[in-house]
């Protein structure tokens, strides 16, 4: 995608720009090999801020400087470990039920991708292509509606689950994450919208039905779009963290999810030595290797996605 | 001043007007719609008025009339058996129960008080019945008359199975709308209607559902935030100053900054552009509550960058930065300024794609015409920038009102105010977050939920009915 910006000029244009430039060309290729020096120098320094953080928690979770005690919070006098070994994951897998949670996290991620993503294709694709009397006033409810914050529908979900004894349970978690997904159509719809009408007209007057069309022919072309919701509804419950506390609640460590039970590591502690920062950040690798390979690999979808999303508004 | 003042008074009362006009249009309409079956249609017709399901068994669709029989039985069993769910009852009690919100206070020989909130709760559970059943009714109707009229024009009813395929066919999307609509009206609508009714109880933290009632007191909670002497009044606009500051501060500084860095990876000459794209990209990737608490701990007071700075001798003392700050002002400087760590990114990813379709050909004319590379940046990519992520600009404004994560993990909120909930850099959000899940201020929370909500729903309405998305929504087909 990036070398489009090297090769803008097409051929026309290339030469009668060169013909007007020869005479600037020397004075110009000098400045032009500083500033992109200056480019290069300001994008190592911004890399390295970028990346300070995230080394520095990977290096954490390999330290082994304390072997012997059980003090596993922050190092403060040297940014590289002394000494490397796997001593915090070991603690992690025995003292803590950081397994429970990882596999909570995919049980719980897992379900609510399926049904998440099933979701949205379906509400995306009635929205932008299936004729109906009530389609427009659908659409326009269905953008009021997602004007409430989810965020705010949470707390009363979480009293309304309480009182009926069912809070605390994944499968609650996964129905608050997966029930009102199909309002995040838009970006599935701005995709469906640029499939041309002809291919299901003419679909139509094969005799296929809407079901068939759907299925057989719309799907099979929208692999970026299945591949870019799938995604987001996949990472988003091991990216979550306030609707899992909100459900699942602080005091039954066994249920909860690899946000919530990391977050106990190293809540409220201002003090070094007074956090478990070492196994959190242990935990943290574990589960950031996944996520960010999956985002990496699919970066194309998902930058095809969010940049769609974002200029239709 | 005065006309224009006129003027729009003028407007909005015709707009009221047209509203009503179109409303009694609409009830007469409904009016008219329920009676017309009952006129032309045929005795089943006729009789599904009373028994729902008659007409379609009457027109020999056996399965179709038990369904909507069943249906029917069912919900008057229901209504007026009143079963009990955690002792309390779903049915015609439970809209009277809806408006009392309990009357049993319990005693301590074991005597159980009403439970309010699961009394409010299957009140509104029992409307949505009510009216579940009301359309059901009306369907039932209906499918008796398209029976009706089917035979007017020689055709047979249609079977059981001919409307299943339909599911698959003409009617598909109600097949396909169908889950989202169930999900939607149990897991956003309820709750939200829920927590727009609690703001007028009084549910605080004195109330334990169950053991002790609440009940309805009116606006009494609007008026005490708004002109209360308490805490929650005292905090109430300097939250919202702040949290509006914040906003507008995140949102601006990142959308800057994101471009400007867009800009730096895709200069012409810069290679590897696929690398350094990839490693700001990483802050995106890694999920918010390690990379935001990661970061709280690098610059906590016992962490690294303040033994570095010591180390260093640039500070005698350690520095408080987030929530254990000296000051509100710095504890929000660093909170904006971590941010662009987060936010940067995003920005850089949005624009990018936009900087690559900057129409070239204006871009080759002003380089001919003699203009620098400055003036063509001033004058046709900005613009052109401007122009296209406006949309982008407001939802990301709409999403900083609302942003959680950053403050929760960061600050928490502190620095704290004594003696309020509300700390320096608390947001409305996590404020409603501490009100409701911490302290149990349900109904004042439930307040400033919905002032949350009339902020960022009035922003997205004018951004969206401006958007071009809206205007032009069917163009491209």
């Amino acid at each position: 995608m990036m070398n489009q910006t090297e090769t803008h000029l097409n051929p026309s244009n290339k030469v009668m720009l060169e013909g007007m430039k020869d005479k600037k060309i020397k004075s110009q290729s000098a400045s032009n090999r500083r500033s992109t020096i200056l480019a290069y120098v300001a994008l190592v320094v911004l890399s390295v801020i970028w990346l300070y953080p995230i080394v520095w928690i990977v290096l954490h979770s390999f330290r082994a400087e304390f072997r012997d005690g059980i003090f596993v919070g922050i190092v403060v006098s040297n940014y590289f470990p002394r000494s490397f070994g796997l001593d915090n994951f070991i603690r992690l897998f025995t003292m803590t039920p950081f397994i429970r949670w990882f596999f909570n996290t995919l049980f719980v991620a897992t379900f609510s991708f399926i049904f998440s993503t099933v979701l949205v294709l379906s509400v995306a694709y009635v929205m932008s292509k299936l004729k109906f009397k009530q389609r427009k006033f659908f659409l326009n409810i269905a953008i009021i509606i997602g004007l409430f914050p989810g965020f705010m529908s949470i707390i009363a979900i979480y009293y309304i689950l309480k009182s009926l004894n069912l809070t605390e349970t994944l499968f609650a978690l996964i129905l608050v994450y997966s029930a009102g997904s199909g309002l995040g159509f838009y970006v599935a719809k701005g995709f469906f919208d640029i499939i041309p009408n002809s291919l299901i007209e003419s679909a139509r007057l094969d005799g296929a039905t809407n079901a068939k069309i759907f299925t057989k022919i719309i799907l099979p072309i929208s692999k970026p779009i299945i591949i870019y919701t799938a995604l987001l509804s996949f990472t988003g419950p091991w990216m979550d963290f306030i609707f899992a506390r909100v459900i699942l609640g602080e005091t039954n460590r066994e249920i909860h999810t690899v946000a919530v039970g990391l977050y106990y590591m190293v809540h409220g502690s201002q003090y070094a030595d007074g956090n478990q920062f070492t196994m959190f950040a242990a935990g943290s690798l574990i589960v950031a290797i996944p996520i960010v390979t999956l985002f990496l690999v699919m970066q194309r979808y998902y930058i095809e996605g969010v940049t769609s999303g974002a200029v239709k508004g | 001043m005065i006309e224009s003042k006129n003027r729009l008074f003028n407007r909005f009362m015709s707009k009221i007007k047209h509203f009503i006009a179109s409303f009694t249009n609409f009830l007469k309409r409904s009016i008219k719609h329920f009676k017309r079956p009952f006129k032309e249609g045929s005795k089943g017709t006729k009789g599904s008025y009373f028994i729902m399901g008659f007409g379609n068994l009457y027109h020999k669709q056996y399965i179709k009339g038990g369904l909507f029989l069943t249906l029917q039985l069912l919900f008057l069993i229901i209504f007026f058996t009143n079963p009990k769910v955690n002792n309390t009852p779903i049915g015609f009690q439970a809209i009277r129960n809806f408006f009392t919100l309990g009357t049993e206070v319990g005693d301590i020989f074991g005597g159980l008080a009403d439970n309010s909130m699961l009394m409010m709760l299957f009140g509104v559970v029992t409307f949505g019945l009510i009216a579940v059943f009301l359309a059901t009714y009306k369907s039932n109707i209906y499918s008796s008359f398209y029976s009706d009229l089917r035979l007017k024009e020689g055709n047979k009813p249609t079977t059981f199975k001919e409307d299943l395929a339909e599911l698959l066919d003409s009617r598909f999307h109600i097949l396909l709308l169908t889950p989202t609509i169930l999900g939607v009206l149990t897991f956003t609508i309820l709750p939200t209607l829920f927590m727009i009714f609690i703001a007028f109880t009084n549910f605080d933290r004195e109330v334990v559902p169950g053991l002790n009632l609440f009940e309805w007191v009116g606006f009494a909670n609007f008026t005490e935030i708004f002109t209360g002497q308490g805490e929650i009044a005292n905090r109430f606009i300097p939250v919202l100053t702040w949290t509006l500051t914040w906003a507008f501060f995140a949102t601006f500084s990142c959308y800057i900054g994101g471009i400007l860095l867009a800009l730096l990876i895709n200069k012409p000459g810069v290679r590897l552009k696929k690398l350094w794209r990839t490693i700001f990209i990483l802050t995106i990737a890694l999920p918010q509550f390690i990379s935001l608490l990661a970061v709280q701990q690098l610059l906590s007071e016992h962490g690294p960058v303040n033994a570095m700075l010591m180390q260093l001798g640039i500070l005698d003392q350690p520095f408080a930065f987030l929530g254990q700050a000296r000051t509100a002002f710095t504890a929000r400087v660093s909170v904006i300024v971590i941010n662009l760590w987060i936010g940067i990114p995003f920005t850089m990813l949005m624009t990018s794609g936009i900087l690559m379709n900057v129409p070239k050909d204006t871009y080759e004319a002003a380089q001919i015409d003699g203009a620098s590379k400055f003036q063509a940046f001033r004058n046709i990519t900005l613009p052109y920038i401007i122009f296209i992520t406006t949309p982008y600009l407001i939802t990301s404004f709409i999403g900083n009102i609302t942003s959680f994560n950053i403050i929760f993990f960061l600050t928490g909120g502190d620095p704290n105010v004594p003696g309020s909930v509300a700390g320096q850099t608390d947001l409305l959000v996590t404020w409603l977050y501490s009100l409701t899940i911490e302290e149990g201020d349900v109904n004042i929370g439930s307040v400033i939920a919905i002032f949350t909500f009339i902020i960022t729903a009035s922003a997205t309405l004018l951004s969206y009915r401006r958007s071009k998305a809206y205007k032009e929504e069917d163009t491209f087909q």
